[in-house]
């Protein structure tokens, strides 16, 4: 880790929030929303990316942990009247604690019997709102009032304000997640995924170390979850099927696993191609009950392509397009191009090979 | 009593449902060390194909194998052209692939049978039986059900102890590469694998198909549950996933009936049950005991 690697990271964060600012400003109401949505998805990508593709531990279940951030803000709004920022703190910090007590189960557990135990969370949690209806609503939900500051104006765009509280929030995380994964903390991780024997061996606590993991990936996915209630304004369990889960483990896939650009590329992905393969649908009139599935078989063909085309994802088919042009010295250009510059050494790339004899899930 | 002889029956029917998935999880996890994610995906698909063939024909039973047959075909075809190719990739990527697989199917039955919730026929009658006027909470089509999946179940075991196949399907699963050596298609027998789940799939979408109405996403559940009662029983043992599946049945129909709130509550048993199990034993009720320390 160099001298510029903070202020470098710095740098493109801020770059990344002036080119969020100029679209937020230039686009209308509705890309203003897509901005805001893209934004919930980048901290729940984020830290999805840092479990699985750092610490090696799949879960198939983080919407569970959106779920926890989104209704404990939502409670903390409506009863308590407290202003946002607190409410988003005390959310992160409900998840951290959810996030714990889920690591310390998963610790014990690998590959597919992880996943099936994430996945069952995933499922089962957003069932309790229906079992508690009095606390959390049942099908309606809970639903919040979210208003841009009176300085900017009566007649200041919501969708933009939801924007840029999402965008900076966003940001904020990707920079503290990509210090995290250079630090110690991260260097352990990447440690225990390759070789918990070795990792233990050289005096790491590889539970401890694996805990800690999914307690950063809870907190990143109940930031998601807060700002999700306040971009929606409802926070339904309706919003927190597995199918959430799934686009997060997807969207980290196909970004790049272990690569926080790539949980930017994937966030991007799984909001705007839907949209965009809708609109095209619809421009060559096509029935309704065909134009909606067209986008949801596309979203299906684009991950299995992109499974097969660039096996690292997004982010690593990028990074080797570079390296055709620019030759061995690509680590400083992907940190020039990329928004939350933390550029993949290719150790992080590869799963080491016992990994892959041993299968996950 | 008659409660409890009810919730019995019940969870010994659905939970057969979840033991077909379970165990063609099983059967590709053997062979390929992966999840398939598609599996509730691919029973969907295949149900549809059933409920076309009855519309046309008329008939429960051209439906019913038409199901099968399809199941065979899309697995193959799945291993064929999608599954094959992720095999020298790290093992995440042929996780996402099914769920990309999952995904893509379920848009195209929205494509091409359309989205709205279909009634599914039964073979049998679904009013319940009697004993000396006590309903029994189950029906003819209830005692078919299990039937047909223990059926097919024994005919697999069967042909995996008996049949020269299964034991090829045993070796490739046991170890690959002594089992290239001594002349084994692994590939090939892969591929079986796969057109046998497909198979079990299938069977489990048109057994469950009239409890659930047909619809795209009408196998998730019964996907999360079936592969639930696989890590339960273990993902190596098919025994362990007809036991799973049926300790899972019966459980949540328990819980749905005599608990308060019960039916909200169905998942949150399971992911209790599941961590229970899993805490005692990481790897699986009926795992080979395996030392594993953190």
């Amino acid at each position: 880790m160099t001298m510029q690697t903070l202020p470098r990271r710095l740098g493109a964060a801020a770059v990344t929030a002036v080119i969020v600012w100029f679209l937020s400003v230039r686009l209308d109401t509705f890309r203003d929303y897509q901005i805001a949505e893209i934004a919930v998805y980048v901290p729940a990508v984020a830290g999805l990316t840092v479990l699985t593709g750092l610490s090696g531990q799949i879960s198939v279940g983080n919407g569970a942990f959106m779920a926890i951030g989104a209704y404990a803000t939502a409670l903390l709004l409506l009863h308590l009247n407290w202003p946002f920022i607190a409410a988003l703190v005390a959310s992160a910090a409900a998840t951290a604690v959810a996030g714990g007590i889920v690591g310390v189960a998963a610790a014990r557990l690998r590959g597919p019997y992880l996943a099936g135990a994430t996945l069952m969370l995933g499922v089962a949690l957003p069932a309790l709102a229906f079992a508690y209806r009095g606390i959390f609503g049942a099908d309606q939900g809970l639903s919040i009032t979210f208003t841009a500051p009176a300085f900017l104006g009566a007649s200041f765009p919501l969708t933009r304000w939801q924007a840029w509280v999402s965008a900076v929030v966003a940001l904020v995380t990707l920079v503290l997640l990509a210090n995290l994964c250079s630090s110690r903390i991260g260097r352990n991780w990447r440690a225990v995924r390759d070789d918990e024997v070795a990792a233990a061996l050289d005096g790491v606590n590889v539970a401890v170390t694996r805990i800690l993991a999914f307690v950063v990936s809870a907190v990143c996915a109940g930031l998601a979850g807060s700002l999700l209630a306040i971009v929606t304004s409802l926070v339904a369990p309706g919003a927190f099927t597995i199918t959430l889960s799934i686009a997060l483990l997807t969207a980290a896939a196909i970004g790049g696993l272990g690569s926080l650009p790539g949980a930017l590329w994937g966030s991007v992905l799984i909001v705007l191609v839907p949209t965009y393969v809708t609109d095209v649908a619809t421009s060559h009139g096509l029935s309704s009950s065909v134009g909606s599935n067209i986008p949801i078989a596309a979203y299906g063909a684009v991950l299995i392509l992109v499974m097969l085309v660039f096996p690292q994802g997004i982010q690593g088919g990028l990074v080797g397009l570079l390296r055709l042009f620019t030759g061995p010295d690509q680590e400083t250009r992907t940190a020039h191009d990329a928004p939350a510059p933390h550029a993949t050494p290719p150790a992080d790339e590869a799963p080491a090979s016992h990994h892959e004899k041993e299968g996950t899930t | 009593m008659v409660e409890f002889l009810q919730f019995t029956l019940s969870g010994i029917s659905f939970g057969m449902i979840y033991a077909a998935i379970a165990l063609s999880l099983v059967l590709i996890w053997r062979g390929t060390r992966l999840v398939n994610f598609a599996q509730g995906g691919m029973a969907m698909f295949t149900t549809y194909v059933a409920i076309e063939v009855i519309y046309r024909t008329g008939s429960y039973w051209t439906g019913f194998v038409s199901a099968l047959a399809a199941g065979i075909v899309l697995g193959v075809v799945c291993q064929l052209t999608v599954i094959r190719p992720t095999m020298n990739k790290p093992p995440i990527n042929a996780v996402i692939v099914t769920i990309g697989l999952l995904i893509l199917l379920e848009g195209l039955a929205g494509i091409f049978f359309g989205g709205q919730f279909r009634s599914f026929p039964t073979a049998f009658s679904q009013t319940g039986l009697k004993i000396n006027g006590t309903p029994l909470g189950v029906s003819r089509y209830d005692v078919f059900v299990a039937a047909a999946v223990l059926v097919t179940t024994l005919a697999l075991a069967a042909a995996f102890r008996y049949t020269s196949a299964g034991l090829r399907m045993r070796a490739a699963a046991f170890n690959a590469t002594i089992a290239r050596l001594s002349g084994i298609r692994v590939a090939r027998v892969l591929t079986v694998g796969w057109a046998l789940a497909g198979l079990l799939g299938a069977l489990a979408g048109v057994l469950v198909s009239p409890s659930t109405f047909l619809y795209p996403n009408s196998m998730d559940t019964i996907f999360v549950f079936g592969f639930t009662a696989a890590v339960i029983g273990g993902l190596d043992s098919p025994l362990g996933a007809v036991v799973g599946g049926l300790l899972l049945g019966l459980a949540l129909s328990y819980a749905g009936g005599y608990l308060h709130n019960g039916s909200n509550l169905v998942p949150v048993v399971a992911l209790v049950i599941l961590v229970v199990v899993l805490m005692v034993r990481p790897d699986g009720l009926f795992s080979a005991t395996q030392v594993r320390r953190v």
